[in-house]
């Protein structure tokens, strides 16, 4: 038998206070789709890391066809033929997209012939892309096409793909998919990082299951549930959050024909929203990033405040009401950026708590902090929704990103909101606090709240939306129920593929 | 009044003179920025510059020799700054102001025997015929190397960050530090040499002043130059022809004022004094009206995490 392309044996990578991987051993064979799972923390990025050069092992040994195979940075990896598509897109926003992938080549040719190569490869692999324009410019989607790119021009043996469809509709993972399927069959090797089980199911061939920096299991995704996948990694049953049946009440909040420019110059303007709420119910608004979700939620919060007769509340116009005001009367809204927008990052846990709960908690008294109450509020936030810290007094930005998400959305489920916005809810929180945040989210509804979640996770708007909407474009699709919605149906709601086309395989 | 006292010729050969300490000073700047550091320390760069170019070119004999050691000593002194604000991560600009406060006082200590003493001049470059065009002559072709080398300086950095790999990966980093880093580009050290490099020039325009433009030694002597050069480079929108225009527009009007002065024009010295950091500001924010040129990483630290 030949030696597998890829070979890790007994890696080994500890950062002070945690051990990020513990022995991790696994093999990847040439054309093998290999995806690699765990949840958050649980050294996946790490590992891949390790793989790419950016990060040294302690101890341990990789193989590539058999010979030892030690990158000392980047470039000796991809010079053996390790390609890596981030998570966190590592693009030049002010480069063109020529210049952005010469970036990432070793001896990348002149920018006219690299252009009419990346023309070349795109077109083979359904990927249009126009080499000049600048990638500021570009959407999530195309974005990640530069990234993909970029790798495919230096024909890879291992592509690493680091939580690629995160950001991409359906159709989009769709053609990304056959995209992938392609390489595949033409010998090349890819390490699948992913969140969503059913896309591994789909896609990958074998799966290593990571927790806490060790290999707890390997399995081979088609003939296994998501179910007992998720399992595997949380180590645990899964509670399916529950939603108990109702049948809503009054039209709590309503939009009548919203219209709001954005704050921001490369934001996306709010355009004739209308749309209705009601008590008890859990209305999910989809679409990909960037087509009105911040703004929305502003618009909603009062950070933008909109014209007369836009944003009713019950039978009050608070369309003209700040974010204070709003919160008195039980509009409470929690934003998507967890540092720097749902929570002051320097300041502790009991000051953030004060910041959105002085109102309706009265934490202030005659314009003085009631520091008790505060901190006693924040004490009850981390015991209803066990956030792992040391206590109250802690920085915000000492937590992590799941625990300090636990911390905000509880912040605003404990003021006893009548209508809650909340806007990625769970966005890179693992699964286990996913779970509970949503049955939060659903218990609220049920106690007779109106609840908005804004989302890029689509299996999240599924399993607790009673209507589901798409963002597109600023424009808000008619609300339909989400009971029996298709993928396509959803997806043509977000504004289908965005112009791309399938690979011609 | 008398304005016919003005020498058109004269007065255009002496505007590149009063350009040159500033394209020096702003190029310097420029790459440093590009890089994605923010060093307000280019006039105390500046004076080290002029100090450590006055007494090296006073004790050996040789400008040529003063330049090299003001380009030294302003690289030298930029070492202090990247070693505070890349390694040690401190705040870019306080570390700047403390630079040029440092600047400023050293460069006192170091010249306090040279107060009075005349450098040896820095001959011009012999161009032969061309010399003796009328009016082009005496205007392009009467001047000092480092005059010359200035101008070709602003075409080498030009080209360099527009066509070469170097250049790309110079903007890339100040483009988005944590994505260069993911490529594997060794972000601190790229920064350090355009630290460097735009200490090495914000040296030789200071040498430039007290070699060439004013020749002798006083303290301060730079004069707020290093402050304009900064201001130059965002108005110029980190773009190099646009700030070797900026500069000779600044050079032109602080001689124009100067001679206006000479020539007795009844407008009081002060506002003439002004008019050049006014009239320069104003144009180049005219022409400053695309903004997104800012290197998208300006001012920030960065700091591996892995």
């Amino acid at each position: 038998m030949n030696p597998p392309l890829l070979a890790l044996s007994g890696l080994t990578k500890a950062y002070p206070g945690v051990v990020a991987n513990d022995d991790v051993s696994l093999t990847i064979a040439p054309g093998e789709v290999h995806a690699l799972l765990g949840e958050n923390g649980a050294g996946k990025s790490t590992l891949v890391k390790m793989i790419y050069g950016l990060v040294k092992p302690d101890s341990g040994v990789m193989r590539m066809h058999g010979t030892l195979f030690s990158p000392q940075e980047p470039r000796a990896a991809r010079a053996e033929g390790v390609g890596m598509v981030f998570q966190h897109f590592s693009l030049f926003d002010a480069l063109s997209v020529a210049e952005n992938i010469a970036l990432g080549m070793e001896n990348a040719p002149r920018l006219g012939v690299l252009s009419q190569k990346i023309t070349e490869v795109s077109e083979a692999y359904g990927l249009p892309l126009s080499p000049d324009r600048i990638v500021g410019d570009l959407s999530a989607g195309e974005r990640q096409r530069v990234e993909i790119i970029r790798c495919l021009l230096q024909d890879p043996k291992l592509l690493i793909m680091d939580e690629p469809t995160s950001v991409l509709t359906p159709q989009e993972v769709e053609i990304l998919f056959k995209t992938l399927r392609k390489l595949s069959a033409e010998g090349t090797a890819i390490l699948y990082i992913s969140h969503k089980l059913e896309e591994i199911r789909a896609l990958c061939d074998s799966a290593t299951i990571l927790r806490l920096g060790k290999v707890v299991g390997h399995c081979t995704p088609s003939e296994t549930s998501a179910r007992d996948m998720a399992e595997m990694m949380v180590g645990s049953t899964l509670k399916t959050p529950l939603r108990a049946d109702k049948t809503p009440g009054g039209v709590l909040l309503e939009l009548r024909g919203l219209k709001a420019k954005s704050p921001s110059a490369f934001g996306m303007p709010l355009r004739d929203i209308s749309v209705q709420v009601r008590a008890g119910e859990v209305l999910g608004i989809g679409g990909v990033a960037g087509n009105g979700q911040d703004e929305l939620l502003a618009a909603l919060s009062g950070e933008t405040l909109s014209a007369k007769d836009m944003v009713w509340f019950k039978d009050q116009d608070i369309g003209p009401l700040g974010p204070t005001a709003r919160r008195a009367l039980g509009v409470l809204t929690a934003p998507e950026e967890r540092l720097g927008h749902a929570a002051a990052p320097d300041m502790s846990l009991t000051e953030n708590a004060m910041l959105t709960g002085a109102v309706r908690e009265n934490l202030v008294r005659g314009g003085m902090l009631n520091w008790p109450a505060a901190r006693r509020f924040a004490e009850k936030i981390i015991q209803a929704f066990d956030v792992r810290t040391p206590g109250p007094g802690n920085a915000a930005r000492s937590l992590s990103g799941g625990n300090l998400q636990k911390f905000v959305i509880g912040r605003e489920v404990l003021q006893r909101p009548e209508v809650l916005v909340v806007n990625q809810p769970t966005w890179g929180v693992d699964a286990s606090a996913a779970a509970a945040i949503r049955q939060a989210l659903l218990d609220l509804a049920d106690n007779g709240a109106a609840v908005i979640v804004i989302s890029q996770d689509l299996d999240e708007l599924m399993e607790i939306s009673d209507r589901f909407a798409a963002l597109n474009e600023g424009r808000l699709s008619e609300p339909r129920p989400a009971q029996g919605l298709t993928v396509d149906e959803i997806g043509l709601m977000m504004g289908g593929a965005h112009g791309m086309e399938v690979a011609h395989v | 009044m008398d304005l016919s006292s003005i020498n058109p010729v004269l007065f255009v050969a002496g505007f590149l003179v009063a350009a040159t300490p500033l394209i020096f000073a702003a190029l310097g700047e420029l790459v440093a920025e590009k890089s994605g550091v923010l060093n307000l320390g280019v006039e105390g760069m500046m004076i080290i510059g002029a100090i450590c170019g006055f007494a090296t070119a006073v004790e050996t004999g040789s400008p040529l020799l003063g330049f090299a050691a003001a380009a030294v000593g302003g690289a030298a002194l930029s070492l202090l700054f990247a070693f505070l604000t890349q390694i040690t991560l401190a705040n870019q600009v306080a570390s700047g102001l403390a630079l040029t406060l440092f600047g400023l006082g050293f460069s006192a200590l170091l010249g306090q025997s040279y107060v009075g003493v005349k450098p040896p001049r820095l001959a011009e470059v012999n161009f032969g015929p061309l010399h003796d065009i009328p009016v082009l002559g005496p205007i392009l072709f009467s001047h000092d190397i480092v005059l010359y080398f200035g101008f070709a300086l602003v075409v080498v950095v030009w080209a360099v960050l527009k066509y070469t790999r170097a250049g790309l990966i110079l903007r890339a980093v100040g483009e988005s530090h944590d994505a260069a880093h993911a490529l594997g580009f060794r972000v601190v050290r790229i920064r350090t040499l355009a630290i460097m490099f735009g200490g090495a020039c914000a040296g030789l325009g200071g040498a430039y002043i007290s070699l060439i433009r004013v020749p002798q030694w006083t303290e301060g002597m730079t004069a707020g130059v290093g402050w304009i050069a900064l201001a130059l480079v965002v108005f110029a929108s980190w773009k190099p022809w646009r700030l070797l225009l900026g500069a000779y527009l600044f050079g032109g009007i602080t001689q124009l004022q100067l001679n206006l002065q000479g020539a007795g024009v009844a407008i009081p010295v002060e506002y003439l004094a002004m008019s050049p950091y006014i009239i320069t500001i104003l144009v180049l924010v005219v022409l400053s009206a695309d903004k997104s040129a800012a290197p998208a990483s300006l001012g920030r630290t960065f700091h591996a995490s892995s």
